[in-house]
């Protein structure tokens, strides 16, 4: 590990600000575009941590396991926006405390 | 080989009842018929085939068992299904399809006006294959199946009239009647198994006489449970309540089940274990006394009932008593002899006895009928045959096993036995005369709008066989110049012990014991077969049986009057008249505590204590959820909310 290189802990620090920030943006926002957007926010940040101590260790699992993280993110996406597509036929509406039919 | 067939006897009822209790509606009656008679005739004819292998097995051969599979296992403990042959098992088994192929056919013109005709049959032949496994089974377990399924078939034949309360509340009372003997019957197959660590009839009888000590404790209880297993099934004393009320059912069924078979099943049990019974005295005489008691008894009984079917009912049970006091006194062959003989003459009787409730229209009262001779002749001659039959005239079937009976009581008993079975006798030749006179002869007491008409030929003919048997049946054991017979030499291999070698044994088990053993050498001398006592008894029988049918002559015949005047008033009559009492006292004793004690439990311990405790959970549960569902309130932020907080205290927790 040589001077001028990031050290670890700046990118978990990274990390952990997007994952709160995602976490707080699912809690408080009620518009459902931007709850999925700050979802797809705590993957990033998971992936940053993930790279990060790849690249500590020396190891190439991360990065793999990164990679499959992006790809369940696409997926996700997908079906996820065809859930919001199909929620905004019903009612005409992206505020999620609308949709409060699910419950006993 | 022939005798592979012998799983095929039971079988064939079996498929008969299946086949006719699922399709039988859709069949159509005729078809119904012709399926449950032909199944019995299928294992009739079965049943002479394998009588014919038996006979070509190499000599000293007398026992042929067939294991179809092996039914369970545990341990060392394992049970085969399997079917056993030997002398004992052919005569039932001949009794069982013979006479139940004969009441099958009767019972097609009987039934034939019934609308569940396909659910009697169904039955009727479940009956006639458990009927067959009771006597085929080659241990006491499947022995028991047998035992427990006519008892079921009996519960469901007797309550055919399902619509009848006094139908319901019989069924009911002679299978829970028959169930304390059961339960008997098991706990006595538990402590064989306890003992010789097999239920198998052949290996426990061959272990008998090394494993139990003569008149020990082990051998007395086992026979003793035995025989109250038996005292259940054959309608003894005390449990013989539930025969009289089981004349609710269908007439062909007192015939085959209540007369003929199944209530011989118990006899039947006996001889089967009679090396246990033998190594038993003091069981023995309980059985002889209980016999004894029970023959006198029902006959008693039998003279003050006017219900056609009950009087056959007390007779049977009379009956019953004969055998198992031949039982009691050793003399198994005569025990046999009379089962075969009064199937014969007893379901000709009940057969008869259908014909006529059949030609007047249902019904039953003796005070009712009268003068029926001219109308039925075919059901009255045939009445008459087998009545004198079981009144016990030479030459008739009834004569030589009732007399084998009374002699082996005399020899091999004591006097007390004999004087009680030949008053038995006695009242037997009168009661069934008396049910001869009234129904049939005299004047008329039909009620005028009633025509009374012989039944059809598919009736009568069976009553003809029935009553051709029941006076050539005592072929099977007229008394030889040497004093043995057909039925006993048939039986010889079964029933042989050898009691010498038994006393040595249980000598031998007492020494190792440090028990001193009691003499006895008394037991081992040979009892002389006195020809002309034998001849003496015969000729005072006849006389006895000729008293009774003239005594019942007179009264019924020459001065109807009389029966009236010695009854009148005399509370000695009313009390045998109400069978004794014995059916209020068991009301008293058992049947209202017990209803007592199950109202005391359902109302307070059943819907109060077990019923509270679970209902009590449930709404403790409902109400814990009421406050709980708050939580789930469908909004998702909330959900998101609630994970986020617990993954953040398992954090706080875990570090």
């Amino acid at each position: 590990m040589f001077e001028g290189t990031v050290p670890l802990e700046h990118y978990l620090a990274l990390s952990a600000v997007l994952f709160v920030i995602g976490i707080v943006g699912v809690l408080v926002r009620r518009n459902v575009i931007v709850v999925f957007m700050s979802v797809e926010i705590m993957l990033n940040a998971v992936n940053i941590s993930l790279i990060a101590f790849d690249n500590y260790l020396n190891l190439t699992n991360g990065q793999i396991f990164s990679f499959m993280v992006m790809c369940v993110a696409a997926a996700e996406v997908s079906v996820g926006l065809a859930i919001i597509i199909a929620l905004h036929r019903n009612k005409p509406t992206v505020n999620l405390d609308e949709f409060n039919l699910l419950k006993w | 080989m022939l005798l592979k067939l012998t799983c095929l006897v039971p079988l064939f009822p079996l498929i008969g009842s299946i086949i006719n209790g699922f399709f039988g509606l859709r069949i159509g009656k005729n078809a119904v018929g012709i399926i449950a008679a032909g199944s019995m005739a299928l294992s009739f004819l079965t049943s002479i085939l394998i009588f014919v292998g038996f006979l070509m097995l190499p000599e000293g051969q007398h026992v042929f068992e067939q294991v179809v599979w092996t039914w369970f296992g545990a341990g060392d403990f394992s049970v085969d299904f399997g079917f056993q042959v030997d002398p004992l098992t052919l005569v039932m088994m001949f009794v069982v399809t013979g006479v139940g192929f004969i009441i099958h056919v009767y019972a097609i013109g009987y039934m034939h006006e019934e609308f569940s005709f396909y659910r009697f049959f169904a039955y009727f032949n479940l009956f006639a294959s458990m009927m067959l496994l009771l006597i085929m089974g080659n241990n006491f377990l499947l022995m028991f199946i047998g035992w427990e399924g006519v008892g079921c078939c009996s519960y469901f034949l007797i309550g055919y009239y399902f619509e009848k309360k006094s139908a319901c509340d019989a069924g009911t009372k002679a299978f829970i009647v028959n169930r304390v003997g059961d339960f008997a019957f098991l706990l006595a197959v538990m402590y064989i198994f306890n003992i010789f660590g097999t239920i198998d009839f052949t290996e426990v009888m061959h272990a008998a006489p090394e494993k139990l000590i003569y008149a020990g404790e082990a051998v007395t209880i086992i026979t003793l449970l035995l025989f109250v297993g038996a005292t259940g099934k054959s309608a003894q004393i005390p449990l013989y309540t539930w025969l009289p009320d089981a004349m609710e059912g269908p007439t062909p069924v007192s015939a085959l089940i209540h007369a003929a078979t199944m209530v011989t099943a118990g006899v039947y049990m006996i001889v089967r274990c009679s090396v246990l019974f033998n190594l038993a005295p003091m069981t023995m005489m309980v059985v002889a006394g209980t016999g004894a008691a029970t023959a006198i008894m029902a006959a008693t009984i039998g003279m003050t009932q006017f219900d056609i079917k009950r009087v056959l009912a007390y007779s049977t049970v009379s009956q019953i008593g004969y055998m198992i006091l031949a039982c009691g006194v050793g003399a198994y062959t005569a025990a046999i002899f009379h089962l075969v003989t009064h199937a014969f003459f007893k379901a000709c009787l009940f057969l008869g006895s259908g014909s006529v409730i059949h030609g007047i229209h249902g019904e039953q009262d003796m005070r009712k009928m009268g003068g029926l001779k001219n109308y039925m002749p075919v059901t009255y001659w045939t009445f008459l045959v087998s009545t004198l039959a079981i009144a016990g005239i030479p030459p008739l079937s009834g004569f030589f096993s009732k007399d084998e009976v009374l002699y082996h009581a005399l020899m091999d008993g004591n006097i007390i036995f004999w004087g009680m079975g030949i008053s038995a006798a006695l009242l037997t030749a009168f009661y069934m005369f008396r049910l001869v006179f009234m129904t049939f002869h005299g004047e008329s007491r039909v009620d005028p709008d009633v025509h009374p008409h012989e039944s059809p030929k598919v009736m009568t003919m069976p009553l003809v066989i029935l009553a051709g048997l029941a006076t050539v049946g005592g072929i099977l054991g007229i008394p030889l110049f040497h004093g043995w017979h057909i039925l006993h030499n048939w039986l010889e291999p079964v029933l042989h012990f050898d009691l010498a070698n038994a006393l040595d044994h249980s000598k031998h088990m007492l020494h190792e014991a440090g028990q001193h053993a009691p003499s006895w050498a008394h037991l081992l001398n040979p009892k002389e077969h006195n020809l002309w006592l034998e001849i003496f008894l015969m000729a005072f029988s006849a006389c006895v049986a000729i008293t009774g049918i003239v005594a019942a002559y007179i009264f019924y015949i020459k001065r109807p009057d009389l029966p009236e005047k010695f009854t009148k008033g005399q509370w000695g009559f009313e009390l045998v008249q109400n069978k004794y009492g014995v059916d209020e006292l068991y009301d008293e004793a058992f049947v209202k505590p017990t209803v007592e004690a199950s109202h005391l439990l359902w109302k307070e311990c059943d819907a109060k204590g077990i019923d509270g405790t679970v209902i009590g959970t449930a709404k403790s549960i409902g109400w814990l959820s009421e406050r709980a569902r708050a939580f789930q309130s469908g909004f998702v932020r909330n959900y998101a909310l609630f994970i986020a907080v617990g993954f953040i205290s398992l954090l706080l927790i875990m570090f």
